[in-house]
């Protein structure tokens, strides 16, 4: 049997970072940019980036139509930051013409911390990981307003929900793949089974 | 990620922000993308229409200032306003070369990142502005491995490869980009003793020199800029190891920007699909006339200490 391979989809932003983590953890990692690429991965991981720049290459690459209907078909993904608003149900302060996948029943504001200058760090205590705190990392990042019935909530800063999971769909606020802790990547492919 | 210099805020939760992890963290989102040289709002929705990372809002792209002449300085902020006005990506601008009080008022407009640009008219001939008083991020042009390491001292968030803006001439953007990944490949193979010869050339701090030893690479992400004007020239760029783009002049030139804007984007996140760079290259009209480097009086590269 051959090991399954995590897609990490490369249309732009820190897709590099998740790649690296991924070998670190010593699965097999692979860049997604385009269908043959898709149809080679068991699962995809969605990076931080401008999620208005990587919707424009969903359409531009036809990447749109084949990851909805892997996603509607149980394909399990992680989504960081951008990553995080693809997935969602919904987005607020989004461009009129931006379309979610919604596999993860949040409604979440783009840039909702505010711009550059108001991003920031913070210590996240998350359960399922063990009890050393996890440095987070928020660039311009969405802020989930509301969360639907079927959602896990596993860390919050705040009270602002950060880190989200609803059957294999996981969405991070934040940025965990900026640090040197690879435990949310860990949790991720544990997942996978 | 080697060190937590200028930490501002701190409550519960250790939360701070202005971290240098927060500041390069930008840095990284921007990856693989394209930011464009916009003067009006409606040029700033054209970008991000075509799906540009970034907008650098400014008065006059590198061209107009090489033909104008006289001082280019920061943008008026009401210009400025107005671009991040109908935006939702993030909005850099320009401060001239050591003018820390223009960067510290594109820091209370809020802009994104400011850039500490050539371009511009310097404001100091020996020093570079002191970054790490900064919690918005800089970035800063380098024509050398030397340049680049002394901007990330001054605290650099991002560097971009200088090439000559404003020209429509890739000629200068792929001297640097060698130059700067050359001696990186170099300093990775060096012998430990080496390295403080190194540090000497360079005329750069040792231990950053010792840590691109280490790690094989530039401690911020490496961007590219001045003269690209085509999907080729941004996808040639990312071939030598850029891992961004910053085009100028080369959009708004042309006869047709908006076109040309989107198929720069899809050249630069599929710069190695030669089939693909074809399609996108196609019947984008005329682009940017551009300038020889024998016909060019100024070097706006041979600005910065």
């Amino acid at each position: 049997m051959v090991a399954p391979i995590v897609g990490v989809l490369a249309l732009q932003g820190a897709f590099a970072k998740h790649v690296e983590a991924i070998d670190r953890l010593g699965h097999r990692a692979s860049e997604v940019r385009n269908a043959e690429q898709l149809a080679q991965v068991d699962s995809l991981i969605i990076p931080g980036g401008e999620s208005t720049t990587i919707s424009k290459l969903l359409d531009s690459s036809g990447l749109r139509p084949l990851l909805a209907e892997r996603l509607s078909a149980g394909m399990p993904a992680f989504g960081t930051c951008a990553g995080m608003i693809l997935l969602a149900t919904e987005v607020l302060d989004g461009r009129d013409d931006q379309e979610s996948f919604g596999v993860i029943d949040l409604a979440v504001r783009r840039n909702g911390y505010g711009r550059q200058i108001n991003s920031f760090e913070a210590n996240l205590v998350v359960d399922d990981i063990g009890q050393q705190p996890l440095r987070a990392v928020f660039i311009r990042a969405p802020r989930v307003e509301a969360v639907g019935d079927g959602v896990e909530v596993l860390a919050s800063v705040e009270d602002v929900p950060v880190l989200c999971r609803q059957g294999q769909i996981l969405v991070s606020s934040f940025h965990p793949e900026l640090i040197d802790d690879d435990r949310l990547h860990q949790l991720f492919l544990a997942g996978l089974g | 990620m080697s060190s937590e210099n200028n930490t501002s805020s701190s409550s519960n939760n250790n939360h701070e922000s202005g971290t240098v992890r927060v500041k390069r963290g930008l840095a990284e989102m921007l990856k693989g993308g394209v930011i464009m040289d916009v003067v009006t709002p409606e040029q700033a929705k054209i970008a991000e229409d075509a799906g540009a990372v970034a907008v650098m809002a400014l008065e006059r792209v590198p061209a107009d200032i090489r033909v104008d002449g006289g001082v280019a300085r920061m943008s008026d902020p009401e210009m400025i306003e107005g671009i991040k006005a109908v935006t939702t990506i993030p909005v850099m601008a320009k401060a001239r070369i050591g003018h820390f009080v223009e960067g510290q008022i594109l820091q209370a407009l809020g802009v994104d990142y400011v850039d500490e640009s050539e371009v511009l008219t310097p404001a100091d001939e020996t020093h570079h502005i002191d970054k790490f008083a900064f919690d918005v991020p800089f970035v800063c042009g380098a024509t050398n491995l030397g340049e680049a390491l002394r901007r990330i001292a001054e605290g650099a968030c991002m560097i971009r490869s200088k090439g000559e803006a404003g020209t429509g001439n890739v000629v200068e953007a792929v001297r640097h980009l060698r130059s700067i990944l050359g001696d990186v490949r170099k300093i990775t193979q060096a012998d430990e003793a080496e390295l403080f010869e190194w540090a000497k050339q360079l005329q750069a701090p040792l231990p950053l020199v010792q840590e691109i030893h280490d790690t094989g690479k530039l401690q911020v992400p490496l961007f590219c800029a001045g003269g690209l004007a085509t999907p080729a020239d941004a996808a040639l760029a990312m071939q030598l190891g850029a891992e961004s783009v910053f085009v100028g002049s080369g959009i708004f030139k042309s006869d047709d920007p908006a076109p040309r804007a989107k198929a720069i984007v899809e050249a630069t996140t599929n710069f190695n699909d030669a089939d693909l760079l074809a399609k996108v290259s196609r019947g984008l009209g005329a682009p940017m006339t551009g300038i020889g480097m024998d016909e060019d009086n100024v070097k706006f590269a041979d600005r910065g200490w």
